[in-house]
């Protein structure tokens, strides 16, 4: 017998409906600082969705606690407010027990790297196809000030009053070495971009973490305005591009090449390099990506934005179904009572 | 030779050796045997919690206990009748539960030197006249399977690896059993390794044949089949009763099953038969921690599955922030529960019934849940088809206790026409019009369950206190007071959907004894035993905790006194007391096993000549 969940599963569309960003609005104010990061990344989930190709009905997102963990309230889609770090676990459970649906995950730099850090390697390493949308604003907002994860050593924050002990972690190095299959990071004065990484990370099949550099006006502003502000940018950031080599700075005259197994900056105008010297990006390169995401905390290099790696491999949720069905193709369908029987029953006549 | 019978109602046989000696094995052999023979069956496998402690010690023992009758046997039995002693340390550790006269089959080859000293004997006790009190009948089995097996060319390790198959077939032949049972289970696993499986053939033939011509054992003792019903039996656990309750709920709700847990003893076999049901369109995730393991089963209930997770003390202690989570979602969601002595990581391997409270009451903030317990290894499996069925009728969480008692004992089981099993009926909600997540059912108070893929449907759930009807994120507190008192109706209005108590004995009197979960077997043995003697005892048992049947109260106000024995310092009994003002005695056992018959009866005619002086 079919069950409900089954059909919905293989329920087959023919005409997917014309959305506009609109219709995944919720009818709800939206209750973020005036400011807050938050609205560019809100803003460019609603433009991307109508563009997926999947029916509003089958999209879910699902989150934490914090700030960035209300983003479901504000999608007018399935949506699910989770408790402290666990978004990661409950979407995986959700994305398993239903892998027609399109998962998504909002979540904060607490939320994910500190109480949820556990969640969050083993949902990298299982590849459980889920799109993760990392609010990083290196600071606890909702609790009013504290330091997280990732906030900068010595940084005085409500709870680091004398400066922060702590080192951080870094991001896109922990989910690599987790084995995320899809990482990108993006911030939040660049719209474009964005867009263009939840599209990507909306595209991929597998886990896809983007992490979002998301300014906290009331407790943390400009903590990321080096890689933000128009005077800096350019020299302190780069831009990834899949086949191009790794170029960046305002006049396009840096670039980066390795140095035995270091990546170094080089200057294009030195009458020494050329652009034949340089790291040309591959997404599919797993060993680059590692450089290039260590990278973000080497002195003296950019930081990169855009997709670091995008590599495919199965999927937990669908290897799940993969060993259903080859279950029931050796065995045949199941039969109940001969289960219930087991192997050494005996009869009383 | 000629032997004397001896009719017997009931007997209990321990095999018991060193933990690689194969007594699991042996003893689930003798289990399966006699209850093929339609004899009533209770197991217990009592085993340290290293996996493979040092060899010969005494924390290294491990046993495997066999109850069996003509009547219904309850429990694995309180006195050991006949002891398998397959070194020292198994004989000091096991004395203590042997009856007097009773017998021991001793393995002198394990009473050398060396194992003396590890089970810390000055002298053999099979030589210091220490055993008088017993029946002891003591060979070198060793030495036997060397000589039985010389020319099969095995090695000697492989040769000596045999020694609890003589001791098999020798218990087969006091016992009067046939062999074939065991011969048929051998030719299954050894099949492939003919040489292999002849020698375990012949090495069990021979035990029996040796106990059979042997002079010093005259005796043989018989045990009638028992008058059970008509039908497929088999053994089954606990934990196993829990996993095939879940696969056949799910069967009977037409849904399919998702189970999030994490390893933990004594629970961990529910998510090794689950593992394995992949036939059965079983979805399983072994999640990263106890944590995920019920977040996950909680997003898949959201997203429409039969969710469950299983645990066991320290795990459901971590579960706890989600439960709340759970309640509030009201999703339905399974929490099995199997208890172990604690606090902390306490005795892993030891049952005990000290989760009441955190079941009942370990929660942040007013969150009620149903709590139901198992009575039997058996009775799991209804229990766990009727927490599904609440579960999913009521939207919320149900937690299911069992212990490691029951979990790991087995009994025989009549096995059920799965179409016998009722309907379990959900309805997910479909119609867009006037559709609120927190509409609720009139009769139920069970709130919408709307799925994502249902179009027209999208809404957003979370913890944060939601306004009646609509779902909406709410602050109010008037509403929150409603929310509240909505929840706790909603879980208390299920006494009007659950069996009353009934009454095992006279319905009213002096002496009421109330029980939950396992502690069950051994009351039933006592009032057995009790109303043999004359005395007249009534027995409440209770599946269901929270809410209590609704007769309860009233069928205790009938008895003079109340006497609640539990295996913890007085959880149920505080819970009556607070709920029902009764005075109730209670009598605590919290040693890491379970009480005796024998235990509860000395206490019952204790408190009964209390009364007469």
């Amino acid at each position: 017998m079919t069950t409900y969940v089954d059909q919905l599963i293989n329920k087959e569309y023919i005409d997917i409906p014309k959305y506009s960003p609109k219709d995944f609005k919720a009818d709800i104010d939206v209750r973020w600082c005036a400011g807050c990061g938050g609205f560019s990344i809100l803003a460019q989930v609603q433009r991307i969705m109508p563009d997926l190709g999947v029916p509003k009905e089958k999209i879910s997102f699902v989150s934490g606690i914090g700030c960035s963990s209300r983003f479901p309230y504000y999608m007018n889609v399935y949506g699910f407010h989770g408790i402290h770090g666990r978004a990661l676990a409950i979407a995986s459970g959700l994305k398993v027990a239903r892998p027609d649906l399109s998962v998504w995950v909002a979540t904060g730099d607490g939320d994910c790297m500190s109480i949820g850090g556990n969640h969050l390697i083993h949902t990298c390493r299982r590849n459980v196809d889920i799109n993760v949308i990392m609010f990083n604003n290196e600071i606890y907002s909702l609790t009013k000030g504290q330091a997280s994860p990732l906030s900068k050593v010595g940084q005085k924050t409500k709870s680091s009053p004398l400066g922060l002990l702590d080192d951080p972690f870094n991001p896109t190095s922990l989910v690599l070495g987790s084995g995320a299959s899809f990482v990108a990071r993006g911030y939040d004065k660049d719209p474009g971009q964005l867009k263009y990484l939840f599209e990507r990370a909306a595209k991929h099949k597998g886990f896809a973490f983007v992490e979002v550099y998301t300014n906290c006006v009331i407790f943390n502003d400009g903590a990321f305005e080096e890689y933000t502000r128009r005077e800096t940018k350019f020299e302190s950031t780069i831009m990834l591009e899949h086949g191009k080599p790794l170029i960046f700075g305002e006049k396009h005259n840096k670039g980066i090449k390795m140095d035995g197994y270091r990546p170094v900056v080089v200057d294009l105008d030195d009458g020494i390099h050329s652009v034949n010297d340089l790291i040309v990006h591959n997404e599919q390169d797993s060993t680059l990506a590692l450089i290039l995401s260590d990278m973000s905390f080497m002195e003296g290099l950019p930081r990169p934005m855009g997709v670091i790696q995008a590599i495919e491999r199965p999927t937990y949720d669908e290897k799940v179904t993969w060993q259903i069905e080859h279950e029931i193709e050796v065995k045949g369908q199941p039969d109940i009572q001969k289960l219930l029987k087991g192997s050494d029953s005996w009869e009383i006549n | 030779m000629e032997k004397q019978i001896i009719e017997l109602e009931a007997a209990t046989i321990r095999f018991a050796g060193d933990s690689g000696d194969g007594m699991q094995l042996t003893g689930t052999q003798f289990s399966d045997t006699s209850a093929g023979l339609g004899n009533e069956v209770n197991t217990f496998p009592d085993y340290p919690s290293e996996i493979r402690a040092p060899e010969g010690t005494l924390y290294g023992v491990s046993a495997y206990q066999v109850h069996f009758g003509n009547r219904k046997t309850n429990t694995p039995g309180d006195e050991i009748d006949v002891l398998v002693a397959m070194n020292a340390s198994s004989l000091k550790v096991n004395l203590k539960h042997v009856r007097k006269n009773g017998i021991i089959i001793a393995n002198k080859a394990g009473f050398k030197d060396k194992n003396l000293k590890l089970a810390k004997y000055e002298v053999s006790p099979l030589e210091d006249g220490s055993l008088q009190n017993y029946q002891v009948f003591a060979y070198d089995i060793n030495e036997m399977v060397r000589n039985i097996l010389q020319d099969s060319g095995l090695s000697t390790k492989d040769v000596d690896r045999t020694k609890n198959l003589f001791a098999l077939g020798l218990a087969y032949c006091l016992f009067d059993r046939p062999l074939a049972a065991t011969e048929k289970w051998l030719t299954k696993k050894f099949g492939k390794k003919p040489e292999i499986l002849e020698a375990n053939l012949k090495v069990l033939r021979e035990g029996f044949n040796f106990a059979s011509e042997n002079q010093d054992m005259i005796v043989r003792y018989h045990i009638k089949p028992a008058n059970l019903e008509k039908g497929t039996y088999r053994n089954i656990t606990g934990n196993e009763a829990v996993a095939l309750g879940l696969v056949t709920a799910a069967n009977r709700a037409n849904m399919p099953l998702f189970l999030g847990s994490y390893p933990i003893t004594p629970a961990t076999e529910i998510l090794h038969h689950i593992s394995g049901y992949k036939q059965y369109g079983v979805k399983h995730m072994q999640m990263e921690d106890e944590i995920g393991g019920i977040t996950s089963a909680i997003g898949a209930a959201y997203g429409g599955a039969l969710a469950v997770t299983t645990t066991s003390g320290p795990g459901l202690s971590l579960k706890v922030e989600a439960m709340g989570l759970a309640v509030i979602l009201e999703l339905p969601l399974v929490i099995v529960d199997v208890q172990r002595a604690g606090p902390s990581t306490g005795l892993p391997t030891k049952p005990e019934q000290s989760d009441l409270y955190i079941a009942m009451w370990g929660r942040h903030g007013e969150a009620p849940m149903p709590v139901l317990a198992a009575t039997s290894s058996t009775n799991c499996f209804e229990m766990t088809v009727e927490a599904v069925r609440l579960a999913l009728k009521y939207m919320t969480p149900v937690i299911l206790l069992t212990d490691g008692y029951l979990a790991q004992g087995s009994e025989a089981w009549k096995v059920p026409d799965v179409n016998t099993i009722p309907e379990i009926k959900v309805n997910f909600a479909t119609n867009p019009e006037g559709f609120a997540p927190y509409n609720r059912d009139p009769e139920t108070q069970a709130r919408m369950w709307a799925i994502p893929g249902t179009p027209g449907l999208e809404h957003r759930i979370g913890g944060l206190e939601k306004e009646n009807g609509s779902g909406l994120v709410s602050h109010d507190p008037m509403n929150h007071q409603r929310m509240c008192e909505i929840r706790e109706a909603k879980v208390a209005n299920i006494a009007n959907d659950i069996p009353p108590v009934t009454v095992d004995g006279p319905e009213s009197g002096d002496l009421l004894v109330v029980s939950w979960g396992s502690t069950h077997g051994a009351i039933k043995n006592a009032l057995y035993s009790l109303r043999q003697k004359g005395h007249e005892v009534s027995h409440v048992s209770l599946n269901y905790i929270n809410p209590l049947p609704r007769n309860l109260e009233e069928v205790m106000r009938r008895f003079k006194r109340i006497l609640v024995p539990e295996m913890n310092l007085g959880q149920l009994k505080t819970l009556l007391q607070a709920k029902y003002l009764i005075p109730i005695i209670g009598y605590h056992k919290i040693q890491g096993n379970t009480f005796t018959s024998k235990e509860i009866e000395y206490k019952i005619e204790q408190l009964l000549s209390e009364k007469e002086n």
